[in-house]
């Protein structure tokens, strides 16, 4: 049984891209075929951030619109086999995407694949309600600060209302991936803590990715930052919250800050 | 909202909506016959347009300046006061007639009186309908707006930043209170906000509302009760012994 999966925020510049690759190359990884969507019509990053905008012909424009079928803009992924990119046109706008044609091409998806994830556009007007429409399960990416907590109440809201499962009386499922917490930060007050935007927001958090130069380094040369250093901290958390979709249980990790250069030393000479 | 504190406390002007029940006449042509007809009836129960607001229906007729004129003479020597017409031809109100209305929406038949109940006093128009409280088990999320103006609403989670609960009368919210809580909008001055947490944008009551930055911070993020006290807006904490 397919499940659609939407990244969302409201924000732009919390992470979504990034999450939406991460997640998808780490459940790729654990062995389910999966396929990421970009919603974001006419600034996609996607492809940039998987490595694959060499490789784009066809996009999900042009199956919206019937030019090309499914598997002729399907981009696979050269590390991973069971990873799959259906990239946004550049040129077009969001108005480009017609209702029937995104439910079509989301069941033609369901069929062929075990998770569908689609990378939200910011914003609340209609690519961002198109992204979230069809989803089972949502990711609600966060970063530690008001502004960004705001709007993705906003977005719950959305979800609570927009979409195909809440128009039947049923309802999305909704996780929080909390993105660039910085533990010396929040210890100093510079930042909410994570209690408090879990109580704002209240739903189950999913993760909480550290501010990490390797998220950076990651997208610079156009790999999942799970592939790409599948060790680092941010990586690990991305791991571990593909494995809490897929329904395991993991311990949730909180990110901390080590204390001072002594206590690495001591930490490196333990190991 | 400009208060400075140096100046002697003034309450603010207010606006406020409030809808009565008003008798429509609609008079039939020949006004001659009509009137007679109106005699009669008040001939069988003298008192029932004392102090009952009437408005003026001319959709059935076609009048000229000087006829209204006449017919709200007529009228007014049967001690009956127009408050307002409706349905006039353009151009033929102007100052010494009752002014236009519009909007009015039918709210059934007043009943005529009888001979027996003939004595029997003006009765207040309607009923008020039963109060009814809104219970909402999920949060109000940001950009929402919850309307609900026969009655109290209960809110079982937070409200956030940028949503807002309007209610005709009180609102309990049994979370945080982040957004703005409006009480009392159908003219209820008794209304209250209840609330765990206090960390409002902006709470009003009956008209008066205050903003965040004119509420007393001593109440941040505490249990909270908002009251209208004298035409102010008064706090208090919940859990004090």
């Amino acid at each position: 049984m397919a499940k659609v999966l939407v990244v969302t925020s409201g924000k732009g510049g919390v992470g979504k891209t990034t999450t939406t690759a991460a997640l998808g190359a780490a459940l790729a990884q654990g062995g389910s075929s999966v396929c990421v969507v970009d919603f974001d019509v006419g600034l996609r990053n996607l492809d940039l951030i998987m490595g694959a905008e060499r490789r784009v012909v066809y996009d999900l424009i042009n199956v919206v619109n019937g030019d090309a079928k499914l598997p002729q803009a399907l981009i696979k992924d050269k590390r991973l086999d069971t990873l799959h990119l259906l990239p946004a046109s550049q040129t077009r706008d969001k108005d480009a995407l017609t209702d029937e044609g995104v439910s079509r091409v989301m069941e033609e998806l369901r069929e062929k694949f075990d998770w569908v994830i689609c990378d939200s556009p910011a914003g609340i007007e209609r690519g961002a309600q198109l992204a979230m429409r069809h989803a089972d399960v949502a990711v609600v990416v966060t970063n530690p600060e008001v502004s960004s907590v705001r709007d993705s109440d906003r977005i719950i809201g959305l979800l609570d209302s927009k979409t195909v499962k809440a128009e039947k009386g049923e309802s999305v499922e909704k996780h929080l991936i909390l993105t660039r917490y910085d533990p010396a930060r929040a210890d100093r007050g510079d930042m909410l803590k994570t209690e408090d935007v879990l109580e704002i927001l209240s739903i189950p958090l999913l993760a909480i990715i550290p501010e990490s130069q390797e998220v950076l380094k990651a997208s610079n040369v156009g790999c999942p930052v799970t592939l790409n250093n599948p060790l680092c901290a941010p990586a690990r958390a991305y791991a571990d919250a593909a494995r809490r979709l897929k329904g395991e249980t993991v311990p949730m990790a909180m990110p901390t800050e080590r204390k001072s250069f002594l206590d690495k030393i001591f930490m490196r000479r333990a190991a | 909202m400009t208060q400075t504190s140096a100046r002697p406390a003034r309450p603010p002007i207010r606006f406020r909506g409030r809808s009565f029940m008003a008798t429509v006449l609609a008079p039939l042509p020949p006004v001659a016959d009509w009137l007679a007809e109106l005699d009669a009836v008040k001939a069988r129960a003298p008192s029932f347009f004392a102090g009952r607001p009437v408005i003026l229906d001319l959709a059935g007729l076609r009048l000229t300046r000087e006829d209204l004129e006449e017919l709200v003479a007529d009228l007014g020597q049967r001690s009956i006061t127009i408050l307002g017409v409706e349905g006039a031809p353009e151009g033929v109100l102007g100052p010494g007639l009752p002014p236009a209305l519009s909007g009015g929406r039918p709210s059934g038949e007043v009943p005529a009186p009888d001979a027996e109940t003939a004595p029997e006093p003006a009765t207040p128009a309607a009923p008020p309908p039963p109060a009814r409280s809104l219970i909402l088990d999920a949060p109000v999320r940001s950009g929402q707006t919850i309307l609900h103006t026969e009655g109290d609403v209960v809110v079982m989670g937070a409200v956030a930043s940028g949503a807002e609960v309007i209610a005709g009368g009180s609102i309990h919210i049994y979370g945080t209170l982040r957004g703005r809580a409006v009480a009392g909008v159908s003219g209820n001055p008794q209304a209250r906000i209840w609330c765990r947490r206090f960390e409002p944008e902006l709470v009003a009551i009956d008209g008066l509302y205050k903003a965040a930055d004119d509420l007393d911070p001593a109440f941040q993020g505490q249990a909270v009760e908002v009251r209208l006290v004298d035409d102010a807006i008064l706090l208090a904490k919940l859990d004090r012994a």
